[in-house]
């Protein structure tokens, strides 16, 4: 007994030929021909769009000009922060909150993909000769880049997401060239470093928040820069982690 | 035993403690259940500690990091923020146990709706207590992932689909609604709502009308007003059913909670945007409660019905233009009577499916004899969402109904009236059929006695919503002055 | 330099809310689950671009000093905005790898990449 789900009007956002497709019965997604939205309510939707446009336009350009913005704030802190660097200090310090949930919303991505199903490996073809060397020469010198832009995240550019990212593109490479991790790292191993960002971060900063006069996550200043370069540490594994095995797409 | 007052100690747990039971569970998978269940009651512990902080001391404000406000990330406990969160413990504890025995035979599924559930329940509750705009895109984020995550739990295609298109809503809603953030950043450079509440008069109009249309459509779209309710039915009526529950108890109020409160305390008052609320309310009443009528499976007539209820949260809007707040106060009693009755009503259901193997109310073989205290939890859930007395959904009928005679709107009164009818249809409707004899004699599996006690707690706490009225009205009074918009110094800044 | 620095932020503003509704369009239009994904993406970074652009109109400092009256030294862009972005980029990964774990799902389950009307019994 088909449930009546009913969409809403036109304005459908999810977009699939209602009329057209309403009561015919099914190949395979891919080889049926498809017809989308009729002319007219393309054309509608353009005009609807556009006007779209016009008014976010002109919300821009009546934006206040000096800008009003937390540069002179943040630069005004920027010594009591433990980095050098503004936007790591706002990220690591002084919005470190965001940063911990940020980290939490990758965490719940990956155990979500795991909830999903199991990882149905990386091979689309087999990788040709290029491909399988390349680790070899590329590996090494990300893992090198990776540290460098963790270092560097503290008074240049560059910083625990960054670093994480081209350790998950390791992961990648690895996986795509057909040299997935063994078995026994894709279990507890991969779980532990994903968790690693998260946990070090939220003892921490419950950590501080229990010192005498401390509050949470509030980094006291002699030790700003140490407890910054460690929670960076501990996310960018997890990060790489994490991003690779969302690339691997389900659970071990 | 001596209850710390410092706000800082229980707002901490509230956000750490289920935080923490999501990473141990999803560390140790095989002791998910107990380790999870623990977490649950600690964590509703810790809200009740923080309710009873905030009716002692008022409002808690902790600055995190230490900086203040525009430089840092504000937390604040007050009255409202409490309620939701007293409401989503409670609905959470009942859940977490019937949860422990609906799962007890999937192990996959058990494994992983613990983590997925205790982080959800963190990002409510972080939701609930941030200040900054910002912030509450990542929250916002927060729970659409989790709560996707648990829709997708059921595993058949049904399930499968009704994730992604909630997913991808929910992207599209948070998108719509961080556009607002920045063009209210850019004009305004603050993102903590107190100060941009205080700046946004002098900022430009055209930036300001953008900011609050693409904030509320982004919200709009969560809450699944008419029209944009469209995702709501496949993806509730296709959950497992404690999830269900969850989704339609919990994950709804949490985007309806950020659209009242940003309207009192930043973007409101606009009269035809509140006029055009009422009207999209009204018509969700009407048209969810016809539809729900419709329908012949159970948990997809329930998720309809949540479209229904969803409307008269938003003719609260027009109605609170006359100044008084009794409109909001009957909006809120709504929502949280709505959360513990939508909850039983799902978690019922979740037991007569286990029973019958289907959910086609229609063709189950006589319930009620042998699972009475189901049946009684769904009732007295349907008394709740008619709006008899002297359940929690009557105060909040009555107070809107109130408010809507005493300032002539007859229009949105027959409203809520109709819609008290259609829901007596439609609870009745399955009531009815569940004292008849389905067409198959069938044997009827077993229903763990804590998933029928857990529903029926959850019904019987929401008609002692109605009678605890006196209690509660301190805790649920709105208003442009009681909204909390204090100083924009925050307490405990070393900053 | 303060009009050539505001011309520039308004121009990238204003590529970001073509890429926002180009986005839009692909969105309601497109049937197929991964296009959907695909003009999501889009719409994101969109936004992105749109959050950082303006916040290149940073305050300016002016240089005081006994020598030159008209020195004026643009203040860097504004740090918080760039984190905001920094955040949003990574929870939009998030979201992407969790959309196509779904979608990858439901194609082994159900053998179709698009939201049907017909709810599946």
């Amino acid at each position: 007994m088909p449930a009546t789900t009913e969409m809403g009007s036109g304005r459908d956002r999810r977009g699939a030929s209602r009329r057209e497709s309403g009561g015919q019965a099914r190949g395979p997604a891919s080889a049926r021909p498809r017809r989308e939205l009729p002319l007219a309510a393309r054309v509608l939707l353009g005009l609807l769009l556009l006007a779209l446009f016009c008014a976010l336009a002109l919300a821009v350009l009546s934006l206040p000009s000096p800008a009003p913005g937390l540069s002179a704030a943040v630069a005004a802190r920027l010594d009591e922060s433990g980095v050098s660097h503004p936007v790591t200090a706002v990220l690591l310090n002084f919005r470190a909150y965001d940063t911990l949930l940020e980290l939490t919303v990758l965490l719940l991505a990956l155990i979500g993909t795991w909830s999903v199903g199991t990882a149905h490996g990386c091979a689309g073809s087999p990788p040709g000769p290029l491909l399988r060397q390349l680790p070899r020469l590329l590996v090494p010198l990300m893992v090198l880049v990776a540290g460098y832009l963790l270092w560097a995240g503290a008074h240049a550019p560059g910083g625990a997401f960054q670093a994480g990212s081209l350790l998950g593109g390791i992961g990648i490479l690895l996986c795509l060239s057909g040299r997935p991790l063994p078995r026994w790292a894709q279990g507890w191993p991969v779980r532990l470093l994903a968790l690693a960002g998260v946990t070090v971060f939220a003892a921490l900063g419950a950590g501080a928040g229990a010192l005498p006069g401390g509050a949470l996550l509030a980094w006291p200043p002699g030790w700003a820069k140490a407890l910054i370069l460690a929670v960076e540490l501990a996310a960018m594994l997890s990060i790489g982690a994490i991003l690779a095995a969302l690339f691997a797409g389900g659970r071990p | 035993m001596r209850w710390d007052p410092g706000g800082l100690d229980w707002t901490l747990a509230v956000v750490f403690l289920p935080l923490a039971g999501a990473l141990l569970c999803f560390l140790v998978p095989r002791r998910a259940a107990p380790v999870g269940l623990g977490a649950a009651v600690l964590t509703a512990a810790a809200t009740f500690g923080l309710t009873l902080a905030v009716l002692a001391d008022g409002v808690q404000r902790t600055a995190l990091g230490g900086w203040a406000a525009p430089l840092g990330i504000l937390w604040r406990a007050d009255e409202l923020s409490v309620a939701l969160m007293a409401m989503t413990a409670t609905v959470g504890v009942a859940v977490s146990f019937y949860a422990g025995a609906y799962f007890r035979d999937e192990h996959t599924e058990r494994a992983f709706f613990w983590p997925l559930w205790l982080l959800l329940w963190m990002a409510l509750n972080a939701l609930f207590l941030s200040a900054d705009l910002f912030n509450l895109y990542v929250t916002l984020e927060l729970v659409g992932f989790a709560a996707a995550s648990l829709t997708a739990l059921g595993g058949n295609a049904a399930a499968l689909a009704g994730a992604v298109r909630y997913l991808m809503v929910s992207v599209l809603g948070s998108l719509s609604y961080l556009l607002g953030v920045a063009l209210v950043y850019h004009a305004c450079g603050t993102v903590d709502i107190t100060l941009a509440a205080t700046r946004m008069g002098d900022a430009p109009g055209a930036a300001m009308h953008a900011a609050t249309g693409a904030i509320i459509a982004g919200l709009l779209l969560k809450t699944a007003l008419f029209p944009l309710h469209f995702w709501l039915p496949p993806a509730h009526g296709s959950a497992p059913a404690p999830v269900s529950a969850l989704l339609s108890a919990l994950v709804i109020k949490a985007s309806f909670y950020l659209l009242l409160r940003l309207w009192l305390d930043m973007l409101g008052g606009g009269r035809w945007l509140a006029e055009l609320l009422g009207v999209l309310g009204a018509a969700a009443v009407i048209w969810g409660s016809l539809l729900a009528l419709r329908q012949t499976r159970l948990k997809l007539l329930i998720a309809y019905s949540t479209v229904a209820q969803v409307g008269y949260l938003f003719i609260a809007f027009p109605l609170s233009l006359a100044g008084n707040g009794a409109a909001w106060t009957g909006a809120l009693y709504l929502a949280l009577a709505h959360g513990l009755a939508k909850a039983a009503m799902f978690l019922s259901a979740g037991s007569l499916i286990r029973f019958g193997g289907h959910d086609r109310f229609a063709e189950l073989d006589r319930p009620v004899p042998r699972l009475p205290l189901t049946l009684t939890a769904f009732t007295l859930a349907g008394v709740s969402i008619m709006g008899l007395p002297p359940s929690g959904g009557f105060i909040g009928k009555w107070l809107l109904l109130e408010s809507a005679f005493r300032q002539g709107r007859y229009g949105l009164a027959a409203v809520v009236l109709l819609g008290g009818v259609l829901a007596a249809a439609y609870v009745f409707k399955v009531v009815g059929h569940a004292f008849t004899p389905g067409p198959r004699e069938h044997r009827g599996l077993r229903v763990p006695a804590v998933m029928e006690w857990s529903a029926l707690l959850l019904a019987v706490g929401a008609i002692l919503l109605g009678l605890g009225l006196p209690l509660l009205r301190p805790l649920l009074q709105v208003g442009p002055e009681s909204s909390g918009a204090g100083s924009a110094a925050a307490v405990g800044a070393w900053g | 330099m303060m009009d050539l620095l505001w011309t520039q932020a308004v121009f990238w503003a204003l590529v970001g809310i073509a890429l926002l509704v180009i986005g839009l369009y692909a969105l309601i239009v497109h049937a197929h689950l991964l296009r959907k994904v695909l003009a999501l993406n889009i719409m994101s970074s969109g936004v992105f671009v749109l959050f950082i652009a303006l916040a290149r109109r940073a305050p300016r400092e002016a240089a005081g000093g006994a020598d030159a009256p008209a020195q004026v030294v643009p203040a860097p862009p504004d740090p918080v905005p760039q984190a905001m972005v920094l955040t949003g980029i990574v929870v939009a990964v998030a979201a992407t790898g969790l959309l196509l774990a779904l979608i990858v799902r439901l194609r082994s389950v159900a053998g179709r990449t698009t939201l049907d009307n017909r709810a599946d019994d």
